[in-house]
């Protein structure tokens, strides 16, 4: 099954995306740890885009798809027209170095990577697309 | 609110990118006003998103510095598990209930 959520760049809107996630993986019974978890990795990522690639623009929108099939790891889509920021690319600062730096950000990427199991970025007919990966466990 | 002179700050609803700031304003109101003990309510606390979690974490050195304890408590396992993904319940202190966070915080 594939479902889809198109929302404007404007962090209010995050509210909206995570009860997207929450709903449709409840559908297929996926259990509520697995969930928060999921909902945590995609507000990170989403509310990136919104604010480092968009500037939180209301006007510019993204689409989030979500596909889930039993048995197969679930795939969710980040699709945009923005700058690419390939967490990849990045490493994510040591505990001790947010703390010292008086960090508020730089927390995000290391909970996105260690709780999908596979972060890809493609270009899709000259759109930008984040494909994250996980495998869950189907109640 | 003010519980045996420590001020006690009760999270409610979800704390992402867009509420963080409002989390922020509340310690940064409660170290204004010259409380070392502070109690962080998190029983009504639905969900946290990393940028909430980044509020806790700046304050971390500025506390030891002025040596303000902060206590959080009453977490859902699903909050508490949050935390813990990044290893955050080994760098605040958190307690079971609040009875538990005023005997840390004394």
């Amino acid at each position: 099954m594939n479902y889809m959520y198109k929302v404007g760049c404007s962090i209010e809107n995050l509210k909206g995306v995570r009860d997207f996630i929450r709903g449709t993986l409840k559908d297929h019974d996926v259990s509520d740890i697995e969930i928060s978890e999921i909902v945590l990795a995609l507000d990170e990522m989403c509310s990136n885009l919104m604010i480092h690639a968009h500037h939180c623009n209301p006007d510019d929108l993204f689409e989030l798809h979500i596909q889930v099939e039993k048995g197969l790891p679930v795939v969710f889509e980040i699709i945009d027209d923005g700058t690419v920021f390939d967490i990849n690319q990045f490493s994510e600062p040591a505990l001790n170095n947010i703390i010292h730096e008086k960090r508020k950000g730089g927390l995000g990427i290391r909970l996105v990577k260690s709780i999908m199991d596979k972060i890809e970025y493609q270009n899709r007919s000259g759109r930008n697309v984040c494909r994250l990966m996980k495998t869950v466990h189907f109640q | 609110m003010q519980e045996d002179g420590a001020d006690v700050i009760a999270l409610i609803g979800e704390i992402d990118a867009s509420s963080s700031i409002e989390l922020d304003l509340a310690i940064a109101k409660s170290v204004g006003e010259g409380y070392t003990k502070i109690l962080v309510d998190c029983g009504a606390l639905e969900y946290i998103s990393s940028a909430g979690l980044g509020v806790f974490m700046s304050y971390i050195e500025e506390f030891k510095d002025r040596a303000i304890k902060m206590v959080l408590f009453g977490m859902s396992d699903k909050v508490a598990n949050t935390f813990s993904i990044l290893g955050l319940n080994e760098l605040l202190q958190i307690g079971k209930n609040k009875e538990e966070a005023k005997q840390l915080v004394s």
